[in-house]
């Protein structure tokens, strides 16, 4: 009998599709085997999820797109031992070139290790490197090291780490704080929920080392509400760490003392910067204030604070047991180290992909992820969220580091990368984050609570065929305006989606405007759908199919749509075997 | 001011943030937890407790928008409005869902059942578009899907 090791990956992702499920049929059908079915966290191929990883004498077989009826089989084929009978399930080399590609520091234990055991951390190296520093490092050494590294600030500004927890440090003070901003609200990027519900240890690591460095004894996570298996696990893990004496006073038997707390955030995307983070921690609404005083100087409670984001400490204890200068190792010469993305959109293989900085946008979509569904063609990639603008094809070749991505109008932000291909409209992927700032906007600046809501306004006109002669002059002159009134990065940045797009793209908002038409075929009310006579062999099912009966015509002969009947869903389109729909 | 929300269920709450300053946000989470939304007199009495007044209470509640201040149906929807929920066709899954029960965002069908709540992002990119159900997490959506779905609930709510 082989030694064998199950694990089902129960990330957010993988539960959503069905990991759940997967782990009962395997713990009720491997019951009194003596095998046990263990969890990990997400290994960030969510296209391929469930996936159950399968150790035979310590080799791994991974099995993916696992369901129910899947589970039985595979249960059954583990119980005999016959580990043959698994192929059909495993991965295939295809897919698995996409984690080979990557180099993991931040993600090193995502899916591969239990979040929920503090055992499975420290068995991977866990807490290693708080030991060293608390026991062996001063303050000094350890911020020395974390500059030698050059790690930024992941979340987005891409700030050097080490001058913040250098500026917290030198700040006079008995009390300091040393907070994680958790709250990832950036609309596709999930890396931060990943590392916590997969890794939460790590997290916790590298906050102890960084409170160590500035001198806080107390540490807070602002969590996002959103993510309640993350803050499950963080909760788990804390508690653990507390149990172990790795929370609390007298940290490895010195004089180092930390205690940890959660606060779940309520939803509100401008509390990703500091001092609206800051304040909304404090009970209050999370409006940004003007700076300096900066949060190493007045943050919490008026007190010393230094806040990183999820991403930044999960790089800490690596950096601690390898040394800063093999972090530097990697990268480029502004952007050190790697980089967590969220590959998703129009992508064949999305997921979560850490790669060394200095790879090329077509590494990372054309390499790793594999190309654009269906084989379409390639229009642009949206990065850095609300803040950041879309890249068109022509900078693929862009490497991947903060100054290059900024160079493009872009940003790198916290890692989201929403990939698009011909049949997204980007004028409404303009909209569609106005849509988004509007909302969020907390109302403090003018020119970014009204700026905001213009530009929603005109674009929206745009969409809907009602542009004007001058809307792009007048989006222009709205873009500077805000990027100029407004106090926080938030309106600061509100505009770079409708610059890059306006950049790149002028000729859609031209097409739109001048000639009401649509070129990606996605704006309903500039589009008409109709039926090629020379083609339609009359099958009915498109007529069948119509939700608004649109559709008229007898059997075996070419059939008409009602354009005033029409509701332009595209299901015709989608169900004509004979592509005899026609959009325009 | 119709007074109907139970307000000792509250009570262990306030006693256990009672002086903890900052504590605002929580004790609001934990109140709509307990009502599931955040009824007139609750803002009335959370202000009364932590000895601030109604209007800071619900200014701050209503910067946030986890908040809701009316009931919602026995079936919570969010629906994800992030940017790979946008690229891969949300739109036309709110449109789904209007066509189907007549509600969109922040509102409630009349039978109480179903509410729908639009959501920046799920985090669940990889499987947009996305839209959770109470605890339930539905991905790849298609219009007929969704309408499978919520006809499965109907069906289970009408045999009951």
């Amino acid at each position: 009998m082989s030694y064998t090791i199950i694990n089902v990956g129960q990330g957010s992702c993988g539960i959503a599709a069905g990991a759940g499920k997967v782990k009962k049929v395997l713990d009720e059908k491997l019951a009194g085997s003596g095998i046990n079915v263990g969890i990990v966290g997400c290994i960030g191929m969510c296209w391929l999820e469930p996936i159950v990883d399968v150790y035979e004498n310590g080799v791994l077989h991974r099995l993916v797109k696992v369901n129910e009826n899947s589970a039985e089989e595979i249960a059954a084929a583990v119980a005999a031992d016959d580990f043959a009978a698994l192929s059909k399930y495993e991965i295939t080399a295809d897919d698995k070139d996409f984690l080979d590609q990557q180099t993991r520091i931040a993600l090193r234990n995502c899916g591969i290790i239990d979040p929920e055991s503090i055992e499975a951390y420290i068995n991977a190296g866990g807490y290693k490197a708080l030991e060293k520093v608390v026991t062996t490092m001063t303050q000094q050494q350890v911020i020395d090291e974390i500059k030698t590294s050059g790690l930024a600030g992941r979340g987005g500004a891409g700030f050097p780490t080490w001058f913040k927890w250098n500026a917290a440090n030198q700040s006079a003070g008995e009390t300091k704080y040393l907070i994680c901003n958790a709250d990832e609200g950036d609309p596709g990027a999930f890396m931060d929920r990943a590392v916590i519900e997969s890794d939460p240890h790590t997290l916790i690591e590298g906050m102890l080392i960084a409170a160590y460095a500035i001198g806080a004894s107390e540490a807070v996570v602002y969590v996002r509400a959103e993510y309640p298996l993350a803050i499950v696990r963080l909760k788990k893990a804390i508690a653990q760490a507390k149990e172990a004496g790795y929370i609390g006073k007298n940290i490895f038997g010195t004089d180092f003392s930390c205690e940890f707390t959660i606060k779940a955030g309520a939803g509100a995307f401008v509390c990703g910067e500091e001092t609206a983070l800051i304040a909304s921690l404090e009970g209050e609404r999370g409006m940004p204030r003007l700076k300096p005083p900066f949060p190493a100087q007045k943050g919490y409670w008026q007190k010393p604070s230094n806040i990183n984001n999820v991403e930044t400490f999960a790089n800490v204890a690596w950096i601690i047991n390898n040394g800063g200068a093999a972090f530097a190792a990697m990268g480029t010469e502004n952007s050190k180290g790697t980089k967590v993305f969220a590959l998703t959109g129009k992508i064949k293989r999305g997921g979560l992909v850490e790669i060394p900085m200095g790879k090329t946008l077509r590494d990372v979509i054309f390499g790793i992820g594999g190309g654009i569904k269906e084989d379409k063609q390639f229009k642009a990639v949206q990065m850095g969220g609300p803040s950041g603008g879309c890249i068109p094809e022509q900078l693929l070749d862009t490497v991947i580091d903060y100054k290059e991505l900024s160079a493009t109008g872009a940003i790198m932000g916290s890692g989201g990368m929403v990939v698009m291909d011909e049949t997204t409209c980007m004028v409404g992927m303009a909209k569609f984050f106005l849509d988004f700032t509007a909302k969020e906007s907390c109302g403090k600046c003018v020119h970014c609570r009204i700026g905001t809501k213009r530009m929603q306004e005109i674009l929206t006109r745009i969409v809907e065929g009602n542009g004007r002669e001058g809307d792009i002059e007048l989006l222009e002159e709205l873009c500077s305006a805000v990027k100029e009134g407004a106090l926080c990065g938030l309106g600061q940045t509100a505009p770079n989606p409708v610059l890059t797009t306006i950049k790149y793209f002028r000729n859609e908002y031209e097409a739109h405007i001048n000639n009401k038409k649509c070129p990606a075929h996605e704006c309903r009310d500039l589009i008409s759908y109709s039926i090629d006579a020379d083609k339609c062999r009359g099958c009915t099912l498109c007529a069948k199919k119509c939700p608004a009966k649109a559709i008229s015509g007898e059997v075996k002969t070419p059939h008409t749509i009602d354009p005033d009947v029409c509701i332009k869903c595209g299901q015709c389109a989608t169900v004509c075997r004979f592509g005899a729909v026609k959009v325009d | 001011m119709s007074n109907t929300a139970d307000l000792s269920l509250l009570q262990p709450v306030l006693d256990e943030y009672a002086g903890v300053k900052g504590s605002l946000i929580t004790i609001l989470q934990s109140a709509q937890e307990i009502y599931g939304y955040l009824p007139q007199e609750v803002i009335y009495h959370v202000a009364e407790a932590t000895g601030s007044s109604p209007a800071h209470v619900l200014g701050v509640a209503t910067f946030y928008t986890q908040f809701r201040f009316k009931p919602v149906g026995k079936y919570l929807i969010l629906l994800c409005k992030g940017t790979a929920c946008h690229v891969n066709g949300s739109d036309m899954i709110a449109k789904t869902i209007y066509e189907t029960l007549g509600i969109t965002d922040g509102e409630t069908t009349e039978d109480g059942l179903f509410s729908l709540t639009f959501v920046a992002c799920l985090g669940c990119c990889s499987l947009s578009p996305v839209m959770l159900i109470n605890d339930d997490t539905y991905g790849s959506l298609t219009p007929e899907k969704v309408k499978s779905i919520i006809s499965e609930i109907q069906a289970k709510e009408a045999a009951v």
